[in-house]
């Protein structure tokens, strides 16, 4: 479930150029549905000063999360590779119960479904949904 | 029993207004089948589900979808008693139909996912919140006969 077709990897790249330019405030409203939709993800964060939807905090990691799902959508073919740092950081330093990774990636699903309404279609779902699957195991790597 | 304020009724009954069910119900058991492929063990009467196109064109899918969300509009008018108004189908997709409950979960999602497609920015994180809520005590209440 966790291996990409071909075909996959091709529908996330095209779907991901209709992305391009508006990272910012998809990934702010991914992170700000988060807090909101999963109150207990705010415990991640007590360190920000406003936890509000589209606060500054969160328009700002909104923005490095999606740079970093862009950057894995051009690295399809090793997702373990590339995300072997950010995998390391979760796991040590940051410590994210890896559920949370499902929970972000449902609301970016939300968010999709927002902003791209009749484009994000059945296919487009299954194959992002398979890739940000793919990109929270290769996140997962290093936990233990 | 789950306590809604007054503000989540009024809530999910405006998301439910701007519903068709007609128009979305087909849509979103589509969206289930193709995403979740393995909720088709369920329909092997369906006929072709072979492939993405042949789910988008299947009537007894589209049928299924409006069957379904007529079923939601139960709860939505029975916030209060949401148990006893799906007891009767849940012990029906326990016994009978032998229904994995996950797939109540899987399903849930994709009625979420639809429904943002069809309110875009309308569905604000608030009411995504709120929606999902009441979904999950659907789920729940389709999950309380399984024992």
């Amino acid at each position: 479930m966790t291996t990409l077709s071909e075909k996959d990897k091709n529908i996330v790249k095209t779907f991901w150029a209709k992305v391009a330019g508006r990272e910012e405030q998809i990934g702010c409203d991914a992170v700000s549905r988060m807090l909101t939709v999963y109150p207990q993800t705010k415990t991640y964060f007590s360190h920000w000063k406003d936890l509000s939807p589209g606060s500054d905090p969160v328009r700002k990691h909104g923005g490095i999360v999606m740079a970093a799902v862009t950057d894995a959508v051009s690295k399809t073919d090793d997702l373990t590779g590339a995300l072997l740092s950010l995998s390391e950081l979760h796991a040590f330093t940051l410590r994210v119960d890896p559920a949370n990774f499902k929970v972000l990636s449902h609301n970016l699903l939300v968010v999709l479904s927002t902003t791209f309404s009749n484009d994000f279609t059945p296919e487009v779902h299954v194959a992002i949904d398979k890739f940000l699957t793919a990109v929270a195991l290769a996140l997962s790597e290093k936990y233990r | 029993m789950v306590k809604w304020t007054e503000l989540e009724r009024s809530t999910v009954k405006a998301i439910w207004e701007k519903i068709d069910i007609d128009e979305v119900g087909p849509q979103i058991w589509a969206r289930v089948l193709i995403v979740y492929p393995w909720t088709e063990r369920y329909f092997g009467s369906f006929g072709d589900l072979f492939t993405i196109t042949a789910i988008l064109k299947n009537d007894k899918v589209a049928a299924h979808g409006k069957v379904v969300l007529k079923a939601l509009d139960k709860a939505v008018n029975n916030m209060d008693n949401m148990k006893r108004t799906y007891a009767d189908l849940s012990q029906l997709h326990f016994q009978k139909l032998e229904v994995d409950p996950d797939s109540f979960r899987l399903l849930a999602d994709c009625i979420t996912i639809t429904i943002a497609c069809k309110l875009k920015s309308a569905l604000s994180p608030q009411s995504q919140a709120i929606w999902q809520k009441f979904l999950y005590a659907v789920v729940d209440a389709m999950s309380s006969q399984y024992r």
